[in-house]
């Protein structure tokens, strides 16, 4: 059952009338040297084609609206629709970015209260909702290190740490900064190794990234130490904010001594995923960094909000993206905060925590392996399949596989790289006990078709819209658009 | 407790599996005096009736203007179709393809994204999605910088006539991997990106020259003599497109004797609305020899283990979850419910319809360009022909007129003068196929009655 590419369903001349101006088509004082010489190999169908086609395709998806999905480190909650309802309203989706401040009255302080409510919510002084994803969010991070450096004439600290269960994104951003990466190592029990790091830092350092808790999914207990050793070398902590829906509500990164944070709100946010983004990625930051925030940021005087630009940030790290990020996304995200409010903020990490512990404890108890057995889960835990490898050959991508015929999305795997056969779990609080009932019973059942046969998993998927995919061969023989044969 | 399904049973259940007294518990390797905040400053919690009728009144309240603001985000027509099905959860809820099988609707409209862009652009392959065009030019300006060995300087041609929030960003976002952008002026009667400015630069050894075409005063670049000329000096030549523009003009891979080498822009003109500026998202085209350096996600064809054709992620050895330091570019999420969003809307619209929806603006530009310029004191500052978008220079300062004319629920138009002094009181104005014959008497009326009143 493939489902044809839109293109195989095309016939010349065909089209969705009721989409065109109808005006017919002229090059107006297009000069002829500038004129499109082919036309474009966009399909041919009518309205029903198209939306018939695309919305079998979205039946070929997993998603939080049909599936549990408990993707570590990804905080797949239900994204409620009245966000999407609201953020979608006629006047805001027609909005210009350019728009006069006389006419952005409402927009403007839904942006301004959202900042208000992330800087409550982490304890900083101040908050840019500019970035379009974590991982500029990251960036906008380190970059403002970087400038308070320098406009204190310390420019030559220029190396970053990151411990080494750190996210991919912590180097990669350092290193698109110019910035050197230090690696510091993690304990048996997944924290800091604190003596290392007092030995890692010095003049050359601008700080540290961290996530906590951590990518292990524990809380690092010596972070107050951590901030201390930072701070006293000259350096600055950021904080990766991947796994704020662990502590919303119970500790404030600015509490714990952070200068700089991300937000990821497609995720403690509750902001869809949509397949791969858009994202927002909002920084909040410590008073000493406030200067050197991302433009463009809301500002209220009076009863008036207004932007601050480059004329009232002079000593910004500039512009991320053209306008103000992905301002449709952080309206989205401002529903959410005002549904909750103080007292359901203050529940997120309570029950994201209860539902990844009861979790664990489940899967303990029916003989997992966890990784860090000793510790309290945060929001999210890891399982190693080391134990079923060596034995059954039963790998975590095979469970991975296997998990999509029982209806579940897999867990993150292999992921943090440090844990062999790792699934990272991530329930998060919107789903009840008898969805993590059921999950656990898949895995059990999983594991004993394993001990019955491994080949049956190696198999898998067997209900998908496709089996087991060729990935060696997509990379070899890259085929990465349609071209007809001739 | 909103989207929290515990029963009080649940609660206890739940605890004593885990051997917990209280859920408080469950946070006791977080040092004490860490804990407990109290977010007193956040109001409590609204039902979905209240929060709906504020979120309303805050809308109503930026509603109803005539817009004839573009200089970067463009009104069009969005088909119902487009968003109903984007917005369907299984679209809406995912997340990035990690596990293939199970995302192959998302997958393979990546795949048809990609097919779709690479032939509007007439490049060979296409990424997934960028965050907007202007984060996808910096991309595109580090691409470059890894690919064109030859011209390894980083120096970027960069004309004052290419979008300045995208250059901007450029600013913001490259120096410190070695792209160092040299203002290249334009021509202050064409305003095209004067040849001469860019063969100042000769013997230079750029690594990339930029060209936007429209240019951000909606005016046509010579695309052939820059991109022969770019070549000549061994740089790539880097095209910043608006894809609805390609309906009619020619492809950035066909200009010159070689064509561009990477072609990038904002996707906002196909199915995302204006949205106070997002999200978009950004595409990035190029050549197939080139694909190894390029950023973001890249989705593939293959089969299954029985033959079967399926959709993958591809080429992840780029990227940071890999890579790490080393990677090409620290973006994981993109903008994928916007690329789902433009490959339904390019589907409804076909090449026909972009070629009537690109005919539309240009008609209705040189309609209301007319009408406005047969006001006295309104002036047409550039003779090279034009796409969607002009520039007008008024007898007195903009600020004011545009304030006049937003009294009167009309967006006249981008007010130039602060990032453009040298043009004097000159406003940027554009307008779509979304404005009817009656939409442009309205704006020149009231354009007339304002500059008489202030006169």
């Amino acid at each position: 059952m493939t489902e044809a590419l839109i293109f195989e369903v095309s016939q010349p001349g065909r089209c969705a009338v009721a989409q065109n101006p109808g005006a017919g088509v002229d090059h107006g004082g297009i000069p002829e040297a500038l004129r499109r010489r082919d036309v474009p190999r966009l399909p041919e169908v009518s309205e029903l084609q198209a939306v018939r086609h695309f919305t079998r395709l979205s039946q070929r998806n997993f998603s939080i609206d049909t599936h549990f999905y408990p993707l570590g480190s990804c905080t797949m909650k239900y994204n409620p629709r009245a966000c999407n309802t609201l953020a979608m309203l006629p006047e805001f989706l027609g909005r210009h970015p350019l728009a006069p401040e006389s006419h952005s009255q409402g927009f403007l302080a839904c942006m301004f209260d959202l900042q208000e409510i992330l800087k409550e919510v982490t304890g900083m002084a101040g908050v840019s909702l500019t970035p379009m994803a974590g991982a500029q969010g990251e960036f906008a991070g380190v970059a403002m290190i970087r400038a308070y450096h320098r406009a204190r004439g310390d420019a030559a600290r220029t190396e970053i740490l990151v411990p080494d269960a750190a996210h991919g994104t912590n180097p990669a951003t350092a290193a698109m900064l110019g910035c050197t990466v230090r690696e510091i190592p993690t304990d048996a029990n997944g924290d800091v190794d604190v003596e290392a790091l007092r030995a890692a830092v010095g003049p050359q350092t601008a700080g540290i990234m961290l996530t906590n808790p951590s990518t292990f999914g524990v809380f690092e207990r010596r972070i107050h130490e951590i901030a201390g050793i930072v701070h006293e070398a000259g350096g600055l902590l950021y904080y990766d904010g991947a796994n704020l829906n662990a502590i919303l509500g119970k500790v404030r990164p600015g509490d714990m001594g952070f200068d700089v944070i991300h937000m990821n709100l497609h995720k403690t946010f509750s902001t869809p995923h949509g397949g791969g983004g858009p994202g927002a990625g909002a920084v909040g930051v410590s008073e000493r960094l406030l200067p050197f925030m991302p433009i463009p940021v809301v500002g209220r005087q009076g009863e008036r909000y207004r932007w601050l630009d480059e004329k009232d940030l002079p000593q910004s790290i500039g512009r991320l993206s053209a306008w103000m990020g992905n301002a449709g996304v952080l309206l989205r995200a401002y529903v959410y905060a005002r549904m909750l409010g103080r007292e359901g903020l203050l529940r997120v990490a309570e029950f994201a925590t209860l539902n990844a512990n009861y979790l664990a404890a489940r899967l303990k108890e029916a003989g997992f392996e966890l990784a860090f057995p000793a510790r309290r889960a945060s929001h999210e835990f890891i399982v190693t399949l080391k134990k079923q490898k060596q034995e059954l050959d039963m790998t975590a991508t095979d469970v991975a596989k296997r998990l999509l015929d029982y209806g579940f999305h897999a867990p993150t795997i292999y992921f943090p790289l440090l844990v062999p056969e790792c699934l990272l779990i991530e329930p998060t609080e919107t789903e009840d006990r008898q969805t993590l009932d059921s999950f656990v019973a898949a895995l059990v059942a999983i594991w004993d078709e394993a001990k019955q046969d491994v080949s049956k998993l190696k198999g898998a998927p067997y209900t998908m819209p496709v089996r087991r995919l060729d990935d060696v061969r997509a990379a070899r023989h890259l085929d990465l658009r349609y071209q007809p044969a001739a | 407790m909103p989207f929290i399904p515990h029963t009080e049973a649940d609660v206890q259940q739940m605890l004593a599996a885990i051997g917990a007294p209280s859920i408080e518990a469950l946070f006791d390797e977080i040092p004490e005096a860490l804990r407990g905040a109290s977010l007193e400053k956040i109001p409590s919690g609204l039902s979905e009736m209240a929060v709906s009728r504020l979120m309303r009144e805050r809308a109503r309240q930026d509603g109803g203007a005539l817009n004839f603001i573009g200089a970067g985000a463009y009104e069009h027509h969005i088909p119902a179709a487009v968003w109903e099905i984007a917005t369907r959860g299984e679209f809406y809820s995912a997340y990035t393809p990690y596990q293939a099988e199970a995302s192959q609707g998302t997958l393979q409209l990546l795949y048809e994204y990609q097919t779709m862009i690479c032939s509007l652009t007439g490049m060979e392959v296409s990424n997934a999605s960028m965050y907007d065009g202007a984060s996808a030019l910096g991309e595109a300006l580090l691409m470059a910088l890894r690919v064109n060995k030859q011209n390894a300087s980083g120096r970027v041609l960069m004309p004052q006539a290419v979008n300045p929030l995208y250059r901007e960003v450029v600013a913001a976002t490259t120096p410190a991997q070695g792209v160092q952008p040299i203002a290249v002026a334009y021509d202050p009667a064409s305003g095209q990106t004067a040849l001469d400015a860019l063969k100042a630069h000769g013997g230079s050894a750029p690594t990339a020259v930029v060209i936007q075409q429209p240019n951000f005063f909606g005016v046509l670049e010579d695309v052939d003599a820059i991109t022969d000329w770019a070549h000549a000096q061994n740089a790539l030549l880097v095209a910043v497109v608006n894809p609805v523009s390609l309906a009619l003009l020619k492809a950035p891979g066909q200009w010159g004797a070689k064509g561009a080498d990477i072609v990038c822009g904002d996707g906002q003109p196909l199915g995302a609305p204006l949205s106070s500026g997002g999200p978009y998202f950004g595409f990035l085209t190029s050549r197939m020899a080139h694909v190894r350096e390029m950023p973001g996600r890249i989705i593939g064809r293959t089969v299954d283990l029985e033959g079967k054709t399926g959709y993958t992620l591809t080429l992840q050895a780029r990227e940071q979850h890999i890579r790490r330091a080393k990677a090409k570019s620290n973006i994981c999420t993109n903008q994928g419910l916007l690329v789902t969003a433009a490959t339904i809307h390019m589907s409804l619209l076909g090449a026909q319809g972009l070629a009537q929806v690109a005919s539309s603006c240009l008609r209705n530009t040189a309609q209301l360009t007319q009408q406005l310029t047969a006001i006295a004191g309104v002036t047409r500052v550039f003779s090279a022909p034009g796409f969607h978008e002009v520039v007008l220079r008024l007898n007195r300062p903009v600020a004011g007129v545009l304030a006049a004319l937003a009294e009167a629920d009309i967006f006249g138009g981008y007010d130039l003068s602060e990032r453009y002094p040298e043009l004097g009181n000159a406003l940027l104005v554009c307008a779509t196929e979304t404005k009817t014959e009656g939409d442009l008497a309205r704006y020149a009326q009231a354009l007339t009655a304002v500059l008489q009143q202030q006169a």
